[in-house]
């Protein structure tokens, strides 16, 4: 994000508008020289190949070599003319496996970002608290976070197991269900095992991002509210939530970007079940198992474009100030 | 730090140099040859067992690097390997649908194998599926058709008969299932198989469709035939298991799976590959002495038939590979006689030289070897010389589709219609 001198130095200096200031910035731009290559490297280029690649006809054996050719935005979307003379649209815009995958992103970014603020919210809030042993809660309950996915995903995935899944046997033995539940093969609840996966994994994330944000948050004011003798569920709608918005948006923003790019939970806990299937996935496969990375740097491509414009939305709709300029 | 404990620190990395120095020595007589393969039950333990005749021999050193169990993971792995000339692995284990997508990363084998006599020695069909243009880009260490398993103690028990159509097998796994949970054996259930969708849901359904005469998804002159009413009604009694004789789980379930709730006594039929026969009669298992297997049953009506999907594992060796020389002939041991009874024995794996059906040492460990030229006969290979370098599209959409109407999302009807038109947009 780009940083603009604020107005308050501004005024400062520009009645004496000096070399020494004009140095200072020279200096401060070969300090961000490093900073700015490494980021060209790792993160524009990247990006750049794979856009440029979304509009050649490279495949597996011609990827290395280069022997691929420009198609222009066939991949994306083309008219093909059939035999008997009729216009057939072909490409990823038109793929219905690939809206199926952008809906299922869609669906499960939404549901599991919303579940995760909500219980984040309520964990930060009673970590908040003062209570014996805080310390040691705070750093237990950060475990499942620390789990790398695939071993969260396998161990989640042997739990879901409909034969010997200790779930099923939780549920069969309160007597909450009369038969094992399948659960990651079922269309219907393979996509609520992979949002209890990652609700369990991520809520102590988003719980850390909030307790920060709830620190921030003067003592003074929940005095204030106490002696006028203001409701404590008052003072949270109040108090609490207006002043911890802008540290929640930021934790919403990173976990959207998170959610809506998610891969790792789904390739190992529901591998190629239609109902889970997400943008990554789909686009893992086009590349990794048919060698078609045309098509699939297309889909990473628009994959993109969807997350960019999520998060335009995101921070339009919501004034997130990540500048940090007006909080100041 | 004293001077005693640093001198004895000096002493030991002159120690540590002086191993090391010693070490690549020894390695410096031969070469290391790397392989990777599947570990698909005990391939991976069995596997210095196997090559350590020909390590004897050579004293170059073959080592194995594991790769997970599904075809599919392993096959996009291995192709970003060759696609990128890398030149750490030696030798791979190929898949026999492999070979036309793969040719022109491997060395031509033919002379080697010719010399070794191979060739001739080999089933005709095995050899002519791995060679392209007349290359032959890799050996056949085993093959696979898979066949019915099935409780020889429970059919016995209910005076039922082994199941020859799949109107049969599904009535006799319905009335087991239902006696044993009255019973009180309540984990019990009737067939288990491999719904997940992957390649493994591709040979399954292949049998079935292959079976009503439905024909093979696409013929061998390229006609896509899957779209036909047998083809739909096989789909149909297959989806009907789902949560009646097989768990619901079996949509998720690959061999391993299958043979999990197999093996621990909780099915009455399994359709799995012939690596489960050696394993289920392991010392361990709940179903040691108790199963007997026979072909997999037939479709109904006239065009019925028993259909099993031809598979099988080859090696193939890189272009790639620093130690070519030795990569070959660690193959050509892998697919020689020897190690191919090694592998019958131990593993229970199909051989592909002909003359390893009539030892007796192969054929006392696995006496159900004899009867499996008849499964030969009705084996069925995968479209994957007609689809050529699109087969791996063409099989996913094929068990993507069959994967929906097994879930049940769509009924068989529409589901292999759009199928059609999917085929048809992937070859043309």
């Amino acid at each position: 994000m780009t940083t603009t001198v604020t107005a308050g130095s501004m005024a400062g200096t520009r009645s004496g508008e000096s070399g020494l200031e004009r140095q200072r910035a020279r200096a401060a731009f070969w300090f961000l020289v490093p900073m700015l290559a490494m980021l060209a490297f790792v993160a524009a280029w990247p990006l750049l190949r794979s856009i440029m690649l979304s509009l050649t006809d490279a495949d597996a054996n011609t990827i290395f070599s280069g022997s691929y050719e420009w198609v222009g935005f066939d991949n994306y979307l083309r008219a093909q003319e059939r035999a008997d003379g009729t216009i057939r649209w072909r490409g990823v815009l038109v793929d219905a496996s690939w809206w199926n995958a952008v809906w299922n992103t869609i669906r499960f970014a939404v549901m599991s970002v919303t579940l995760e603020t909500i219980l984040g919210l309520l964990v930060a809030l009673v970590l908040h608290a003062e209570f014996r042993g805080r310390g040691l809660v705070r750093a237990a309950i950060l475990i499942p976070w620390a789990i790398p996915t695939i071993v969260s995903a396998r161990m989640w995935g042997w739990m879901f197991n409909d034969q010997y899944g200790i779930i099923n046997h939780m549920l069969l033995s309160v007597g909450l269900i009369d038969a094992p539940i399948a659960w990651t093969a079922r269309p219907d609840t393979a996509m609520i095992a992979v949002l209890i996966v990652d609700v369990w994994k991520t809520t102590p994330f988003m719980a850390l991002l909030i307790l920060a944000g709830l620190q921030m948050i003067p003592k003074e004011m929940y005095e204030a509210a106490k002696l006028d003798g203001i409701h404590p569920v008052r003072v949270f709608f109040r108090v609490t939530l207006p002043l911890l918005k802008p540290a929640l948006m930021v934790a919403v923003i990173f976990r959207l970007l998170d959610a809506l790019r998610i891969f790792d939970l789904i390739y190992v806990l529901t591998p190629r079940s239609s109902s889970t299937v997400t943008m990554s996935v789909i686009s893992f496969q086009n590349i990794r198992e048919f060698g078609d990375y045309a098509e699939g740097s297309a889909q990473s491509t628009i994959l993109f474009l969807i997350i960019l414009v999520f998060v335009t939305l995101y921070i339009w709709l919501g004034r997130v100030d990540l500048s940090g300029e007006r909080s100041r | 730090m004293t001077n005693g404990l640093k001198t004895a620190a000096r002493r030991s990395s002159a120690l540590a140099i002086l191993v090391a120095l010693g070490a690549s020595a020894a390695a410096a007589q031969g070469v290391q040859v790397t392989i990777v393969s599947g570990a698909v039950g005990n391939a991976v333990a069995n596997f210095d067992a196997l090559v350590a005749p020909w390590e004897e021999r050579t004293g170059n050193d073959a080592v194995l690097v594991p790769m997970p169990a599904s075809t599919t993971d392993q096959f996009g792995q291995y192709r970003l390997w060759l696609a990128a000339q890398n030149g750490d692995i030696d030798v791979y284990q190929t898949d026999v649908i492999w070979a036309p997508q793969l040719a022109e990363h491997f060395v031509d084998l033919t002379e080697a194998a010719t010399a070794a006599g191979l060739i001739e020695a080999n089933f005709p069909s095995i050899i002519e599926s791995q060679t392209v243009d007349g290359k032959l880009v890799a050996i056949p260490i085993f093959t696979d058709a898979p066949a019915l398993y099935y409780r020889t103690d429970l059919l016995e028990k209910y005076g039922a008969s082994v199941p020859t159509t799949w109107e049969e097998l599904t009535a006799t796994a319905q009335m087991i299932q239902d006696a044993e949970r009255e019973a009180g054996n309540s984990e019990i259930w009737g067939f288990v198989w491999q719904g997940n969708a992957y390649e493994g849901l591709t040979c399954d359904a292949l049998e079935w469709i292959k079976s009503f005469g439905g024909g093979q998804i696409i013929e061998p002159d390229g006609t896509i035939s899957v779209n036909n009413p047998q083809a739909a009604a096989a789909l149909e009694m297959a989806a009907s298991w789902v949560g009646t004789i097989s768990p619901e789980g079996v949509l998720a379930y690959q061999e391993e799976e299958s043979r999990g709730v197999w093996q621990t006594g909780n099915a009455v039929f399994m359709r799995n590959w012939p690596y489960a026969y050696a394993l289920s009669n392991s010392p361990d298992s709940a179903v040691a002495g108790k199963f007997d297997v026979a072909p997999l049953p037939a479709g109904p009506g006239p065009d019925g038939r028993s259909a099993a999907t031809l598979g099988g594992w080859n090696v193939a060796v890189s272009r790639y590979s620093d130690n070519q020389e030795a990569a070959i002939d660690l193959a050509l041991y892998l697919g020689s006689a020897e190690a191919q009874k090694q592998r019958a024995i131990n593993e229970g794996n199909l051989p592909t030289i002909q003359a390893l059906y009539e030892d007796p040492d192969v054929l006392a460990a696995n006496p159900y070897f004899a009867r499996w030229q008849e499964v030969f006969l009705n084996a069925v290979p995968r479209p994957s010389a007609p689809a050529g370098e699109d087969y791996n599209e063409v099989s996913t959409a094929f068990f993507t589709a069959v994967h929906n109407v097994l879930s049940g999302n769509t009924d068989a009807a529409s589901a292999l219609a759009d199928l059609e038109v999917d085929l048809e947009d992937i070859l043309e």
